[in-house]
């Protein structure tokens, strides 16, 4: 066991992606994902990696996508503005099935928006990062140290699922100094005989592509993908439940907002409102199936975000009416305070309990 | 009897798989798929060749070249080829764009794929027109050129004037290799040849970028028989599109694109110093 170090989670995000096995990026400059950049820039070259700047995300992320077509654990990251001009790229490495990590250190939108934390990308990266039918896989850390553990785990998710996986997180979490354990350096990554290597007369050639023009060969493939998103459902959906057991109001909150939510539900808790925080670790798949176990009990579902309630579909859609769910948040890159929290929950147990 | 010997003089080369292509009769894109196919198999690296081909008429490419083949999306087969160059250096990876392709939506990637000197291979196929979606004004389309989108000819007044891309090109450092051909005739076919295998054998050799630009013809688009358009080609594009080398960094007598940049850059104190130690 390697011991704990004080790392920044940028920092982190980029120092665990090389101990998995990635030895490409390409990114853009944009804050707050900053330091990730400098990190990979400062380190890949000591690796035999490489570290490119390029010219726009659209450009980085086909670099991603040529990259990941050759077979390589390859990685970017931007913020929000930069994550939708990555939309047409993430669509097309889907379309063609190939494995890549995309960080999204989230600021406020829309539009140029602030350059303070916010969750507001939520809608974006668990429905629609870019057209047709796709979905990726998206994990949401709170801590530094669950930031090392989860871009380790995205990079064999990304392989075993052949898929875009995405880290979600806010300039909070990025710029935060924590103790961590870094991963062990992996050592083994799997082969990738569709790879675009060269044939080297040895085989037929491999092709990555996302263009059907048959439409029936298209709904088939799509089919298929579907298929594989069914058995990412069932396996890959984490959470973490906090007072869950016997709480009244679960409060639901992922990445920064959840270390407010957790604090404001001690607080709940020490004025004997049976308060619980359930914490969503991967986006998507969403964990309804733990989620679902709560509803026996809670009187009332809370959203605590840092933006204008866009989780709350997914609350509702496993709730499906049983309980109320609503939302309390702050947008724009203000951080809602656990004080803030603790007046929501207060309130919405008053409501429920009527 | 006397026995006759037989002698194959012209066959399909084995770079190109045994399909039918979807290009119109008459069309350009044909001829250059097969130089740059004759030219994977003469270089002997057809196992080694990974091509690329984004959206245009030439995005089925994937259906007709036996090497391993990646489809990009509009514009973007630079960054896509950099990311596999970079990934495995000893590839030999070629694009293969359309001139809307290549000259509006993928001109940053093309650019800067050029100024970053990436040892990769070009095909620029320039018909003056958006050839896949049925005959739009290209970037490359002429002034007063009719098309579905100038229906009164390109008028510079609002849509400005065609790109040069050799010519702009050739002014970064980057490039290695810049030359523009075209395939009209059997001596200029064989012009273009030659520049296409230099193109790949430049990467072979680790020189440097090189594109290859094809002054093309989009019959179909155009509206004319092929011969028509061979003429309106030479009547029209050649004058605005000049065949020629625009770049050759070894022909012009430098040792290699670094030295020519540098030789070029010689009185910046930070270039001639080579930066911190
Ligand atoms: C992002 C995007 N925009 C538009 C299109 C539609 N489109 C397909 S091919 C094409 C034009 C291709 O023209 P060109 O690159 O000149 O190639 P040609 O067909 O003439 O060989 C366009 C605009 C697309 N596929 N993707
Ligand atoms: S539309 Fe034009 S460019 Fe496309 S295949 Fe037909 S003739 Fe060639
Ligand atoms: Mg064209």
């Amino acid at each position: 066991m390697s011991e704990k170090v004080l790392m920044k989670g940028n920092e982190v995000l980029a120092e665990s992606a090389m101990r998995a096995g990635c030895k490409y990026f390409f990114g853009y400059p944009i804050t707050p994902q900053t330091e990730l950049s400098a990190y990979m820039s400062k380190h890949m070259p000591k690796i035999g990696g490489t570290f490119l700047q390029a010219e726009s995300e659209v450009a980085a992320i086909n670099m991603v996508y040529g990259a990941a077509a050759a077979g390589a654990r390859v990685m970017t990251s931007s913020s929000s503005p930069g994550i939708s001009l990555k939309s047409e790229g993430v669509s097309y490495i889907a379309g063609a099935d190939l494995p890549a990590v995309i960080i999204n250190v989230m600021r406020g939108g829309p539009g140029l928006g602030s350059i303070q934390p916010s969750q507001s990308d939520y809608w974006q990266a668990t429905k629609a990062l870019g057209h047709g039918d796709f979905q990726m896989v998206v994990y949401a850390p709170s801590t530094v140290q669950e930031m090392a553990d989860y871009v380790a785990k995205a990079f064999d998710v990304a392989d075993e699922y052949r898929t875009p996986v995405m880290i979600l997180l806010d300039g909070l979490l990025g710029q935060m100094m924590e103790p961590v354990e870094l991963p062990e350096p992996k050592a083994d990554i799997p082969d990738k005989p569709w790879a675009c290597t060269g044939t080297k007369g040895e085989r037929a050639h491999n092709v990555v592509n996302s263009l059907y023009l048959d439409a029936d060969l298209l709904d088939q493939t799509n089919r298929e993908r579907y298929e594989r998103y069914d058995k990412i459902k069932a396996a890959e959906q984490i959470s973490e439940e906090y007072l869950c057991d016997d709480a009244d109001i679960v409060v639901v909150a992922f990445g920064a907002a959840a270390r407010i939510a957790r604090n404001a539900v001690n607080a709940a808790r020490e004025q004997g409102i049976k308060a619980g925080l359930f914490r969503p670790i991967t986006l998507w798949p969403f964990p309804v199936d733990a989620l679902e176990k709560t509803v026996a009990h809670a009187r009332g579902y809370l959203t605590v975000e840092m933006k204008m309630g866009q989780m709350v579909d997914d609350v509702r859609l496993v709730v499906a009416g049983r309980a109320p769910v609503v939302f309390y948040g702050r947008t724009g890159g203000v951080i809602p305070t656990p004080a803030e929290v603790l007046d929501a929950i207060v309130a919405f147990d008053q409501k429920v309990g009527e | 009897m006397e026995q006759k010997e037989e002698k194959v003089v012209f066959e399909r080369p084995d770079a190109l798989l045994p399909v039918v292509t979807n290009f119109c009769p008459g069309c350009t894109h044909g001829i250059v798929h097969r130089l740059v196919a004759e030219t994977i198999d003469e270089l002997g690296i057809e196992g080694k060749t990974v091509g690329v081909t984004p959206v245009g008429c030439s995005v089925m490419g994937y259906n007709f070249f036996g090497c391993d083949m990646v489809e990009a999306a509009h514009g973007r087969a630079p960054a896509v080829a950099t990311g596999i160059k970079r990934v495995n250096p000893d590839n030999i990876v070629f694009a293969y764009q359309g001139d809307g392709d290549l000259a509006s939506i993928g001109t940053a990637e093309t650019v800067h794929a050029a100024t970053r000197g990436e040892n990769i291979t070009i095909i620029f196929i320039n018909n003056a027109i958006y050839g896949m979606t049925g005959g739009q004004m290209a970037p490359t389309s002429l002034p007063h050129q009719v098309t579905q989108t100038s229906p009164y000819g390109r008028d510079t007044a609002s849509a400005g004037y065609p790109v040069r891309i050799c010519e702009m090109l050739s002014t970064l450092d980057g490039p290695a290799y810049l030359e523009r051909v075209t395939v009209d005739t059997p001596a200029n076919v064989r012009k273009a040849k030659k520049a296409i295998k230099k193109a790949f054998q430049n990467q072979v050799d680790g020189v440097g970028y090189s594109l290859i630009e094809v002054v093309s013809t989009c019959p179909t688009n155009w509206g004319m028989t092929p011969q028509e358009s061979f003429t309106w080609m030479r009547e029209n594009m050649l004058p605005y599109y000049p065949l020629g080398v625009y770049r050759d960094v070894l022909a012009e007598g430098h040792e290699s694109v670094a030295a020519a940049a540098a030789e070029r850059a010689k009185d910046s104190k930070i270039v001639a110093e080579g930066g911190a130690a």
